[in-house]
């Protein structure tokens, strides 16, 4: 079998996966899970072989794996859809494949696979636990094998997006990650919370999608084409595209069509102002889905602008300044990397913190590609997959560990709540110790964990460039990462338990701690790659492998940025500091914030995010509901066209009237006006029809039906 | 002389009709079973004439010409080109379904389905109509028994005003539709209502510019062209569920594919000349439709008003005067009408056991019947422009051709694309999700396997042209490109 059918077949184990499930093993758990890990794993293999036949590849860069089938004909020639690996989808793929095997492996566990059916539990609810021998003990999840098809039709989502060559078929695996994203979010369908949060998530990331559409449908009605390959590659297209005006907002083709591309990317990675739905998606089933939006589907967000980079930055050469385009995402991005850390300090809810330190190190990606660091953003795009998909993983097992300890003492009190936690280093130590391996990975911390490395690199290239604005605002929101990382660390496993529930909490099953030990080896090893040739002491013992293969995705090779010193003292310094103050603030934490009273009314700004779900409310959802209601509906549409169609039939019934007796009955005597005649007639017709007499109009059908045959077949025979 | 299939499609459901009424009324199993012979015996046709249909041939098959009143220039003229087989397909599905669907009709059965086919012989001769006159003449038999379906079979509270409503709406469009007919007959000199002839006849620019609107708007009222598309949504919903199917299925297809037919075809500078407004008006359509629908708590309401914003990407499709447009179009209509008449279908079927439409009154009805939730679901990915369902395949080129004409345009119609996930995703979770109101508790079942068989057939065609563009498009597009010749579109060959 050629490379070529392999990356064929990568996505297709987990849709299979997904109607065997429904179709057949949906009664029997455990086959549905062995059918949905099955899948995952398979598609992981599959990923893993195409990958190293792509690390094996000289020059891989201009000699990618492709191939293509004809599709959907369109004005002409026929639009071909196929599959694309070069280096960076294959290094996609290869973070992908890992981290949706380790999810699939991990949901058994999450989901209680092995214990008593619960009590109470119905489905679309979590399990409420089961009593047996008089204890209470956690249940199975009622809707157990439904959700390894609904994860499994999810990885299939993200597998066609990676290994696309257009933008439609990305397009699709996109869209169904939207679809699935809504079935999980609501996956506890029987919560209120849920169902809004799902609705929530799938609207915001569709706004964001249309004019991701749009951009598709511009870009190929300039260039013919949406073959990544065939525009991207395509100098003489790229420069055309970047000279035409578009005749909107004084863009060029090419900027406005990367703005609608961007928008897309917005959306689908949480970016701001359509930031509002990855927090609230934090109610689908913990921690599982949650990784999945965090770890998998947003990170769809970035590849995609870093797939499409040449045609957002065409124009710009490296250097030079930013175009217009450029200069929105390294807004948008440093922006939304400073606002989520600003909201993620205050947060309680252990996910939710993640939730917010996600959206903000997306930001860190955009706003690298904003300012022309290809490559960094490639890199922080992957360490940050592992370190992020390792610390929700290991916030459910927390969850887990304290729910366990709350079914036990019967206590009412949130298991998500960091403040209920404390002391859990010596309940759950592998948990505690991956989960540290991944807060040190998120906050940068330096030299040995991955984060640093594409942390740092981003904030080097942004200094080097002299984008100051970028770099000091990155600089903070990098400060920030480590302080409400160290504040999640110190709040949950360190001091001493501040509930009865977290005394009682105990370490999860293997199936739940092995895929976060598989991720933390990730979270540290993955920066070994793209060291800095230049980097004092150990620059050079490991070749900057990263930089050279990823690199060669690009038409011309990106030079890697000159060592400084600056930058790397900055992100050393923002690092330990921000570490050593979230530990020096919470070390004593009682249920009360420490920060509270010294923020004041900033801090109660920042725990309601900034109130955008409430702005947005008043200022979108509302008015378009009145708009839609008391104005399109009620008023334009009832009152008003409506209104003067009652109007002009009681005017033509009037007119008849006067017709019939001012001038037809004295004047003409049996002749009528049109309007009249025909309001009449249908009078008359509306009377015989209340009559209810059958023969009637059995006899009118029967007329007309022989009328017409009798009427043509006399002229024919004619 | 060749088989004249067309003839047979044309006219077997109204001598069926006839035969109908011949039967013993109380033979109620008798009477619906002849139906269903017809119904499925109509499809088959109609599934012959598509397949048949030759893409690398003439622009028109199955031709059949008759002299109807030679001293007029009237004759029985049919064939039928590749934006209009898939249309006779469309027509062919709707009723072989809706039959199915009312079988449990108890008012009258005989006379309910005879009206009926008498209703689908007149669209089935519009859609294959060359000759101006016979247009028309299929165009009134397809109103006429519209009214007495709705009047007489309707839902009590409305029909009445429905079915009056309508019949004005109609008549009126089609009385001015003709006046622009009637002048382009005689300022042709051609003494002839041949269409083909007349796209020849060469008419002054001035000329089309006077006249094209009589015709396109007259046309236009029923494909629910905004502002007069309020008749639609009180006619579905006054409607009996295949009457509705059929309505909002074909019936406004009947609109937008006659506009295009003797409107935009036959005075193409008449077309590109108002252009701009009738652009304005379908994204009106649009967007106004599907914030309506949004607001609406009656199921049938709901998809009456997003029908209106389908129709609207239809007629923005053709009044773009792309190449793209006109595809997507074309697949639009055929998309929207399979997918429209899965959601009465459904509408219907829940309603007979809940007797209300009021989404607020409804819930979990997945448990009980999930084949029909999931159709309903496969329908919204449609109505939504899912990737891998027809919707897509159709507004995907619509988009496009609007994106070459006026961008601005279709920045704002996507909005609609939003509006319209908030709405199906409401009303999917309202009806098909959370608890089964008590009230209605132990009076629910599933469905019948003869309803489940209408919706996988609906379900299907959806999602094959969906994943297989290539079983529809191609057809599409070889009409598109024999119309490409005749009204010059942007971007085509």
């Amino acid at each position: 079998m050629t490379t070529e059918t392999l990356i064929w077949l990568v996505p297709l184990p987990p849709l299979l996966a997904f109607f065997l499930i429904l179709l057949f093993t949906k009664q029997n758990n455990r086959l549905s899970h062995l059918v949905g890990v099955g899948a995952a794993f398979l598609s992981w293999l599959l990923g893993m072989l195409v990958f190293v036949a792509a690390v094996a590849t000289e020059h891989f860069g201009e000699h990618p794996f492709a191939s293509s089938v004809g599709w959907l004909p369109l004005g002409g020639d026929t639009f071909s859809i196929g599959v694309l690996i070069d280096p960076l989808s294959a290094i996609t793929l290869f973070f992908v494949a890992w981290t949706v095997l380790m999810i699939f492996i991990y949901s058994i566990g999450y989901h209680n696979f092995g214990q008593p059916k619960g009590d109470h539990d119905v489905p679309g609810l979590p399990p409420h636990g089961a009593k047996v021998d008089g204890h209470k003990v956690p249940s199975i999840e009622p809707l157990y094998a439904r959700f390894f098809a609904f994860i499994a039709l999810f990885a299939f989502g993200m597998f066609t997006l990676v290994v696309s060559d257009n933008l439609l078929t990305l397009f699709v695996g996109w869209e169904i990650m939207g679809l699935c994203s809504y079935l999980l979010i609501g996956f506890w369908y029987a919560k209120p919370s849920a169902r809004e949060a799902a609705k929530k998530a799938f609207m915001t990331t569709r706004v964001g999608d249309v004019f991701m559409l749009l951009g598709i449908v511009a870009l190929y009605s300039a260039t013919g084409t949406l073959n990544f390959r065939e525009i991207l590659y395509d100098n003489h297209m790229l420069m055309m595209l970047a000279s035409v005006d578009s005749g909107v907002l004084g863009l060029s083709a090419a900027g406005l069509i990367g703005l609608l591309l961007f928008i897309g990317t917005v959306g689908k990675s949480a970016q701001w102002p359509l930031h509002v739905w990855l927090p609230d998606a934090m109610e689908g089933p913990t921690p599982v889905s949650a990784m999945i939006h965090a770890a998998t589907m947003v990170s769809a967000g970035v590849y995609m602008i870093i797939r499409m980079f040449p045609l957002l930055s065409a124009g710009w050469h490296a250097g030079g300044d930013l175009t217009a385009t450029m200069t929105t995402m390294a807004f948008i991005g440093a922006f939304t990397a400073l606002f989520a850390a600003t909201i993620a300090v205050t947060q309680r809810d252990i996910k939710r913190v993640l939730a917010y330190s996600t959206i903000s190190q997306l930001g860190f990606m955009v706003a690298a590609l904003g300012i022309g660091a290809y490559i960094s953003a490639a890199f922080h795009l992957v360490t940050h997959a592992f370190f992020k998909a390792l610390l929700f993983l290991g916030s459910g097992s927390v969850i887990h560990g304290v729910e366990h300890g709350v079914l036990h003492t019967g206590e009412d009190i949130d298991p998500q709540d960091m403040f209920n936690m404390g002391g859990l280093k010596d309940k759950m130590p592998t948990t505690f110790w991956t989960f540290l391996i991944g807060g040190f990975a998120l906050s940068g911390f330096p030299l040995i964990t991955a984060g640093f490395w594409s942390k740092d690199e981003i904030l080097a290239d942004a200094f080097a460039n002299g984008h100051m604005a970028v770099f000091l605002t990155l600089a903070l929101a990098a400060l920030l990462t480590a302080f409400y990382t160290m504040r999640q660390i110190t709040l949950t496993f360190l001091g001493k338990p501040r509930s009865k529930s977290a005394e009682h909490a105990h370490e999860t099953p293997r199936t739940m701690t092995m895929p976060v030990t598989v991720l933390a080896v990730f979270a540290v090893a993955a920066g070994w790659v793209g060291i800095p040739e230049h980097f004092p002491l150990i620059g050079g013992l490991l070749p900057n492998w990263f930089h050279d293969f990823v690199g060669g995705t690009l038409f011309e090779h990106p030079e890697a940025v000159e060592f400084n010193m600056i930058p790397l003292l900055v992100s050393l310094g923002v690092a330990l500091g921000g570490l050593a103050l979230g530990y020096l603030v919470y070390r004593n934490a009682s249920a009360e914030d420490p920060l509270r009273k010294p923020l004041g009314k900033l801090y109660t700004i920042l725990e309601n995010k900034y109130y955008f779900d409430e702005i947005y409310d008043r200022i979108f959802v509302q008015p378009a509901k009145r708009f839609a209601e008391n104005f399109s509906y009620l008023f334009l549409d009832r009152d008003v066209i409506d209104g003067l169609l009652h109007a002009v039939a009681r005017a033509s019934f009037s007119l008849g009237a006067i017709f019939r007796n001012y001038f037809d009955l004295p004047v003409v005597n049996g002749s009528g006006d049109f309007t009249a005649a025909l309001t009449q007639r249908f009078g008359r017709i509306l009377r015989r029809v209340q009559t209810g007499s059958v023969q009637q109009y059995m006899l009118v059908a029967a007329l007309v039906t022989f009328g017409g045959l009798f009427y043509y077949l006399f002229r024919v025979l004619q | 002389m060749t088989f004249p299939i067309l003839s047979i499609i044309v006219f077997l459901p109204i001598v069926s009709g006839a035969v109908l009424l011949f039967l013993p009324s109380e033979r109620r199993d008798l009477i619906y079973r002849f139906a269903l012979g017809v119904a499925f015996l109509t499809f088959l046709l109609s599934v012959l004439v598509y397949f048949g249909f030759d893409i690398e041939g003439a622009r028109y098959q199955f031709m059949e010409q008759y002299n109807w009143l030679p001293a007029l220039g009237i004759s029985y003229f049919v064939g039928v080109d590749g934006i209009s087989a898939p249309l006779v397909l469309l027509t062919g599905i709707v009723i072989f379904t809706g039959v199915i669907i009312s079988q449990r009709i108890d008012d009258r059965p005989r006379e309910f389905f005879a009206f009926l086919f008498i209703l689908a012989s007149g669209v089935f001769g519009v859609f294959v109509a060359l000759d101006m006159f016979a247009l028309f003449f299929f165009y009134e038999i397809a109103v006429f028994p519209m009214y007495l379906l709705i009047a007489l079979w309707g839902w009590k509270k409305t029909r009445e005003y429905a079915a009056m409503k309508l019949t004005l709406y109609l008549f009126i469009g089609s009385v001015i539709a003709l006046v622009g007919a009637l002048a382009m007959y005689f300022a042709s000199g051609l003494q002839t209502f041949n269409m083909l002839a007349l796209e020849g006849a060469g008419f002054s620019a001035s000329f089309q510019q006077l006249w094209f609107p009589f015709v396109f708007f007259g046309f236009a009222v029923l494909g629910g062209i905004f502002p007069f598309h309020n008749w639609s949504p009180d006619g579905h919903v006054a409607a009996p569920t295949a009457v509705s199917m059929f309505h909002a299925g074909v019936l406004m297809k009947l609109g937008a594919f006659a506009a295009l037919r003797v409107g935009i075809m036959l005075m193409p500078e008449g077309a590109a000349y108002h252009l701009p407004w009738i652009i304005l008006l379908s994204l009106v359509n649009v967007v106004y439709g599907a914030f309506i629908a949004m607001t609406q708590t009656d199921a049938k309401y709901m998809i009456g008003f997003s029908s209106v914003s389908h129709m609207g990407l239809v007629m923005m499709g053709f009044a773009t005067l792309t190449y793209d447009g006109f595809v997507g179009a074309g697949v639009q209509m055929v998309s929207h009408g399979v997918m429209t008449a899965l959601f009465f279908a459904v509408v219907g079927m829940f309603y007979d056991q809940t007797h209300t439409r009021e989404m607020g009154k409804l819930g979990g009805l997945m448990k009980v019947m999930p084949f029909a939730g999931v159709a309903f679901i496969i329908g919204g990915l449609v109505s939504m422009g899912m990737p891998g369902f027809s919707g897509f395949i159709a507004e995907f080129p619509i988009f496009m051709g609007v994106w070459r004409s006026y961008p601005l345009v279709a920045i704002i119609a996507v909005i609609s694309i939003v509006i319209t996930a908030a709405y199906i995703l409401r009303a999917v979770s309202r009806i098909f999700f959370g608890d089964i109101p008590a009230e209605l508790e132990g009076h629910l079942h599933d469905i019948r396997p003869s309803e489940k068989l209408a919706l996988g057939l609906l379900a299907f065609v959806l999602v094959s042209i969906g994943l297989f563009p290539g079983v529809m498009v191609p057809m599409i597009e070889s009409g598109v490109n024999h119309i490409n010749e005749i009204v010059h579109l942007i971007g085509g060959a």
